[in-house]
């Protein structure tokens, strides 16, 4: 098996991996990133919205402007890609690689973890029919690929994944005709789902749907309003025509490699489930493997990109490319950043993951 | 139900009146006026910078809603396509004897133009009353958020927000 040498690898290349590659570059790091898809940008091109945010977190851009402007900048620094290279393990004498069809061994001094996350999937009777598909498929075919999932969609959740796709679709030239949200509350952002209700989709709280029909592929879906303990109540059900469903309810981080490299994991709902445990420079328990992005817990790409120069900051000071005097100043001004985004929910659930980090290595030394 | 943004996706006439981006019945009957329908703190702040007269403030903290300074608002539509959130509109109550304009955020296609009839809608997508468009203005610094002023009955005036979607060519 080909084996090469790199000194920082970083997995995945979405908003915090190419962040992490600009920083750690720029400090003057060999980097190379490796990326299982065919471009360089992750779910950034996806994203045809304005971003929120400060001037400092490319505020008012939309998503695959941001994209290109990154990788661009990663590329002119000099960063290396391997893209369509799926990495499938990390082993004690290296990461292992699919390339070009090939297995192969990169034997790396650190490596980064920016995998992201997946779409959670939901199960009810009929809910493998053909034309259920998630949010982020959905986004693939509108934004990506200019194809129109369907003609007329229901989109099962309301966080600002949902909510942005009704809105997506719409402008791609679909009729959404509901968007159905468990919980009593909207789950996204009020000006999200003000852009969709003056579009006249509506939002059904305390709702599900509890069955999907259709001979070959959707043709309709059976929604319920649902109790206080959530179950569905009965007679509330209501049939709606669709030819597709989103599914936008929820994601996890996508932390195979991390659970296969033997990082300890803390549960935290709040960030999306099983989460890595990193100290304040974005270092796992294991000491050459960092992490940034949703693979540390599910939240917006402005903070993932901090993440990402967080990690990419910490790798080249402990590589001795950067002055820790030097690096500490750029992780502060990212922090700053960070926490101008910030709710106090993510706040919550971030300092009980630093604190189980410490909590963690201090029983350990 | 419970009503409100959070819930409805439709600010109640509570939070319209809590709402610091915008203006009083006065101001809005002495020409035109920006309305920022932020009620949430999201922390953003491309308003605020969008403003040529430093009008719209939020601060060091941007995770706040933007307040108007309605006084100092000249109604120059700036902060429109600015808005990620798409929230901000410019009403002009003297526009005419008997029409108010809106001009409001646009990010569907086909674009309306100018001496089209158009549904105005409400905050619920339901049409309101009809209205001819004034001018659709495409600028490039907008990225794709076009601007469409809209002119209708003044008796409408707080309600419409928007326009019915233009039908597309068939899929």
């Amino acid at each position: 098996m080909k084996t090469y040498e790199k000194e920082i690898v970083i997995i995945g290349s979405g908003p915090a991996g190419l962040c992490a590659a600009i920083e750690a570059r720029k400090a003057g790091c060999q980097v190379l990133v490796v990326d299982e898809n065919r471009r360089a940008g992750g779910q950034l091109f996806k994203q045809i919205h304005k971003f929120f945010g400060s001037g400092k977190h490319h505020a008012g851009m939309r998503g695959f402007d941001i994209a290109r402007e990154i990788y661009a900048e990663a590329d002119a620094l000099g960063v290396e890609f391997w893209l369509e290279c799926v990495a499938y393990g990390i082993f004690n004498d290296g990461i292992g690689l699919v390339k070009n069809g090939k297995c192969c061994l990169v034997k790396a001094r650190r490596i980064i973890v920016a995998t992201g996350g997946s779409e959670d999937p939901v199960a009810f009777p009929g809910s493998t029919l053909p034309g259920i598909i998630t949010a982020g498929a959905a986004q693939t075919m509108a934004n990506v690929e200019r194809v129109l999932p369907g003609r007329r969609i229901a989109i099962l959740g309301s966080g600002n994944v949902g909510l942005i796709v009704a809105y997506q679709l719409m402008q791609a030239g679909a009729e959404v005709c509901a968007v159905i949200e468990r919980a009593e509350k909207i789950g996204g952002y009020g000006v999200h789902a003000a852009k969709i209700r003056r579009a006249g989709v509506p939002i059904m709280t305390r709702s599900t749907v509890i069955r999907a029909r259709g001979t070959d592929c959707l043709e309709e879906i059976v929604i319920a309003q649902l109790d206080d303990n959530g179950k569905p109540i009965e007679g509330s059900e209501k049939t709606l025509m669709a030819d597709t469903l989103c599914i936008a309810a929820g994601m996890t981080p996508m932390s195979e490699l991390l659970w296969q490299a033997g990082v300890k994991f803390d549960y935290i709902p709040e960030l999306g489930g099983f989460v890595p445990l990193h100290d304040g420079s974005m270092k796992t328990t294991i000491d050459e493997l960092y992490v940034a992005g949703d693979v540390t817990g599910i939240e917006e790409a402005p903070i993932a990109m901090e993440e990402g120069r967080l990690a990419g900051i910490s790798v080249a000071v402990a590589e001795g490319r950067l002055a820790a005097a030097d690096g500490e100043k750029l992780r502060v001004e990212a922090l700053e950043r960070i926490s101008a985004l910030e709710c106090d929910g993510r706040k919550a659930a971030k300092h009980r993951q630093l604190s189980e980090m410490q909590l963690c290595c201090g029983k350990e030394r | 139900m419970r009503e409100g943004i959070s819930y409805t996706g439709i600010p109640t006439e509570r939070e319209l009146k809590d709402c610091a981006g915008i203006p009083d019945e006065g101001r809005m009957a002495r020409g035109p006026v920006a309305c920022i329908e932020c009620v949430q703190c999201i922390p953003c702040n491309p308003c605020e910078s969008a403003c040529p007269v430093g009008a719209i403030t939020i601060g060091d903290k941007i995770s706040k809603a933007p307040v108007l300074n309605a006084e100092l608002c000249i109604g120059c539509g700036s902060c429109i396509a600015q808005c990620p959130g798409l929230a901000i509109t410019v009403i002009d109550k003297t526009y005419s004897d008997t029409l108010t304009s809106l001009s409001f955020p646009y990010e569907y296609l086909p674009l309306p133009k100018a001496g089209d009839a158009v549904d105005a809608v409400g905050r619920d997508g339901n049409t309101v009353c009809g209205a001819k468009v004034v001018s659709v203005s495409d600028r490039p610094e907008n990225h794709g958020t076009v601007v469409v002023t809209i002119a209708f009955d003044k008796a409408y005036s707080g309600r419409v927000k928007s326009i019915k979607r233009l039908p597309g060519r068939e899929l």
